[in-house]
């Protein structure tokens, strides 16, 4: 026991002495008591420099370069057809240069695995390997562009269904499973990539994103984060908070929105009446773009450029992906229930991998030889997956009560011991049952 | 080494006279020696100046705590001391400050931030109860998330509603946050240099009506006790405060345990419990989670009787939690049912009835009373 505190007796006096005249005259004012920084409108001054700097850098006003282009940008149709330049949806100051052939074909062989690492998924969660799976099947094109368009020290801040983007940055696709798996609620480390933890509580991500690239900016570093959620994210109150702290602390951070038209069963127009959430952009005084998200080659245009203008110190950018979820939330529900098999249809024709492979095999980018490497990475990832999820295994009872705190406490440490004398007890009786 | 830490009138006027003036003041408050009257909003502030100094990394921010020094002044001067990149006021809104300082402290910061009134805290919920508390755990020890809450609660202050909650149960309900609650002076310097120095979130709870309360404290030995504890060595004031309850008054008759505001009612009813002949020992619970049964246990196995005492909503709370600890603890050796006297089940009363609500000394003194002295 720790001998008492020598000031407890002459100090609790004091306290009752000066609580009693509190209620007429404590300081119990929620209003700011100092003067308003001399009358100056801050914010027009601000307002002023930012037109200033973005006529000059894109020519534009600042309202032209907040607000989203007319229509969104698309490069590719989806037939696989290149489009005319005045057909992509750019305007002035809203212009995009074509992705490098490399980069597009390093990101086509990323979408091939994306797509069978997510079919694979699902077909794990059927034979009940895992406890459940949201597939971003249809959206392999927006994972891989939110993956490639970072550099490395870069971060990534993705959802419950971005685990294709996850594993696209480097994160072992085993452990990126984890969380689906249920012995564990994450697997990865999160330090080790620069990937937040798949996150499930909608957009509370976002504010890590901010965060983090907050830090980093104090410490001088030029590290771009970009943070991803859905189209019904967006109705909720950290989406507003993550897009307005970004904006306000001027921090590279990229909003990158998967608008695949549901939320789960509810859809886009339950959620908004803005005309696009890339809409949503200007509110915050940050730019928004519309970006078809079966298109990587647009995808990769516009997220390249919002990279680089964050890492210039642009400030913080959103982008809408327009996509579609093409299977259910989870194979727990039940998508009948809600939408029609036409729409569904009407949306396999667009889908991210014919497209991208039409186009580039017509500009001889992609052989015979390089689809069959392709593949077999595809099929080596989906091997790995299957061993590593059809797995059993062994869980530790003795962790649940290990990373509570850095230290175990005295309850914790109780309770542990419960545990492992209640388990002892337990397999004591199955060996003498055995014999 | 003493950091500049400038009053509530300086922090009106322009950031570089504010400078000028702490830096004078610093060499005033340098100087002088030995044990000052000193109010628990001053220590608390000179606990974040002193943190702030000795680690680049600890940042503060939150609503109205840069240029105001905070509505309570618990930051005062931080800002004009540490620059506008350590210590800044965010937007308002309470779920982006814990969502940021998330992000900050996944990121090699030790954010402490404010909630500028216990019940603002509420639209922080989700963060605070899905992240902040879980990061730890959910990535196996990977993400330590080394941040601190500061959260002015409880009443007794003829606050409005909204501005008196005792919401220390939420958090202390929720597995993964530590949660402290310095009833002294010099506790919360002590407590909230260790609350930063922690690699666990800590939520904070500062009792409003203590603030102004005042001890005569010597900060220079506080300083140099944390540093003594931060380097590994025991000085011979060193106190870790973490886990573990203090015995503020010694006695043999019954035990009173409390913490927060409702230590100093305590106190004054086990002076008033003396004059009547009861020697009544009170613990300073003070370190909610982790909590020291072991001080709770020893004094009550003592005495024999205990009655538990917090100004919160007696259901579901801290003061059931303690209430049934004991019983499980110590059975054989309770002369009497361990008594409570605590808030009513009821929203924060309006300033004119409070004082119907607050745990009283004379509430105090007739459940000792009630302790089956007779038997
Ligand atoms: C705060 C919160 N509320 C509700 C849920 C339950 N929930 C999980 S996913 C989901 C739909 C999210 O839709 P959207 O943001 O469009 O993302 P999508 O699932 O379509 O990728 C809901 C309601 C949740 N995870 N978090
Ligand atoms: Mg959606």
């Amino acid at each position: 026991m720790i001998p008492a505190n020598c000031g407890y007796e002459t100090w609790f006096r004091t306290i009752l002495k000066a609580n009693s005249g509190y209620r007429r005259d404590g300081p119990m004012t929620i209003s700011a008591d100092h003067t308003a920084a001399e009358n100056t409108d801050l914010n027009a001054v601000q307002a002023d420099a930012q037109e200033a700097e973005v006529r000059r850098k894109f020519g534009i006003s600042l309202e032209a370069y907040m607000l989203p282009a007319h229509r969104q940008i698309q490069m590719v149709d989806p037939e696989g057809q290149l489009k005319a330049r005045e057909e992509q949806g750019t305007e002035a100051g809203h212009e995009y240069p074509l992705p490098g052939d490399a980069e597009l074909v390093a990101a086509f062989e990323q979408l091939v695995v994306g797509r069978r690492v997510n079919d694979q998924n699902s077909a794990l969660v059927r034979q009940g390997r895992m406890a459940v799976y949201p597939s971003s099947h249809g959206q392999e094109a927006c994972q891989v562009a939110a993956a490639l368009c970072l550099s490395e020290g870069d971060w990534l801040f993705p959802t419950y269904r971005d685990a294709v983007a996850v594993m696209a940055r480097g994160v072992d696709p085993v452990e990126a499973m984890t969380i689906f798996r249920g012995d564990w609620h994450g697997g990865y480390d999160p330090l080790e990539h620069n990937v937040g933890i798949q996150c499930t509580p909608l957009t509370t991500q976002l504010l890590h994103a901010v965060g983090v690239a907050h830090a980093a900016k104090l410490r001088g570093e030029k590290t771009v984060v970009l943070a991803m959620c859905g189209d019904g994210a967006t109705s909720e109150g950290d989406f507003h908070e993550a897009l307005n702290f970004a904006a306000v602390f001027h921090l590279p951070v990229i909003f990158f929105i998967q608008n695949n038209k549901y939320a789960i069963s509810v859809p886009l127009s339950h959620q908004t009446v803005a005309p696009s959430l890339a809409h949503k952009a200007v509110g915050y005084g940050m730019a928004g773009e519309r970006v078809d998200g079966n298109d990587l080659v647009a995808l990769l245009a516009v997220l390249d450029r919002a990279v680089k203008l964050a890492r210039e110190g642009s400030g913080p950018l959103l982008v809408e992906a327009n996509t579609y979820r093409m299977q259910a939330h989870t194979n727990a529900d039940d998508a009948t229930r809600y939408r029609a098999e036409s729409e569904v249809a009407e949306w396999m024709a667009k889908d991210p991998i014919s497209r991208l492979k039409t186009y580039l095999q017509g500009r001889g980018l992609l052989d015979a030889e390089a689809e069959a490497r392709i593949a077999e990475h595809a099929e080596a990832v989906a091997k790995q997956l299957r061993e590593g999820l059809g797995e059993d295994v062994p869980v530790d009872p003795q962790e649940l009560f290990r990373n509570v705190f850095s230290e175990p406490t005295p309850q914790l440490r109780e309770q542990s011991a419960l545990l492992a004398d209640e388990l002892s007890r337990e397999a004591t009786t199955r060996e003498e049952t055995a014999r | 080494m003493s950091p500049t830490v400038t009053t509530s009138s300086e922090a009106n006027g322009n950031v570089s006279a504010a400078t000028a003036r702490a830096a004078a003041k610093a060499a005033a408050v340098a100087e002088a020696t030995g044990p000052q009257p000193v109010t628990m909003a001053k220590a608390l502030n000179t606990a974040l100046a002193d943190a702030m100094q000795a680690d680049s990394t600890v940042l503060v921010f939150g609503e109205d705590v840069g240029q105001l020094g905070g509505v309570f002044r618990i930051t005062d001067g931080l800002m004009a001391t540490f620059g506008e990149q350590r210590c800044f006021d965010t937007p308002l809104a309470e779920s982006g400050i814990v969502g940021m300082a998330v992000g900050m402290a996944m990121n090699g910061m030790r954010p402490v931030i404010e909630m500028q009134f216990d019940a603002f805290a509420y639209p922080a919920f989700q963060q605070i109860i899905s992240h902040v508390a879980k990061m730890h755990n959910r990535t196996r020890g990977r993400l330590k998330l080394p941040l601190v809450i500061r959260v002015p609660y409880a009443g007794g202050i003829g606050g409005v509603e909204h501005h008196c909650d005792s919401s220390e149960s939420y958090y202390a309900h929720t597995p993964g946050l530590k949660v402290f609650t310095p009833a002294t002076v010099s506790d919360a310097y002590r407590m909230l240099r260790e609350a930063i120095d922690s690699d666990d979130p800590v939520v904070f709870m500062e009792a409003k009506k203590l603030y102004w309360s005042k001890d005569q404290v010597d900060l220079e030995a506080l300083r140099r006790e944390h540093d003594g504890l931060s380097d590994g060595g025991s000085g011979t004031h060193a106190q870790r405060t973490e886990g573990r309850a203090v015995v503020a008054r010694t006695g043999t008759d019954a035990t009173l345990i409390t913490y927060g505001p409702s230590v100093p009612t305590a106190m004054a009813a086990a002076a008033a419990a003396a004059e009547e002949g009861r020697s009544l020992e009170v613990v300073d619970v003070r370190s909610i989670v982790p909590l020291d049964d072991e001080t709770i246990t020893a004094s009550v196995r003592k005495t024999g009787r205990a009655v538990v005492i917090a100004e919160a909503p007696g259901f579901a709370s801290i003061s059931s939690e303690i209430v049934a600890r004991i019983q499980e603890r110590c059975f054989h050796y309770l002369a009497a049912p361990v008594r409570r006297v605590t808030g009513f089940d009821i929203p924060y009363p309006a300033p004119k009835l409070e004082h119907y609500y607050l745990p009283s000394v004379d509430r105090i003194l007739d459940a000792v009373d009630d302790l089956q002295w007779e038997d």
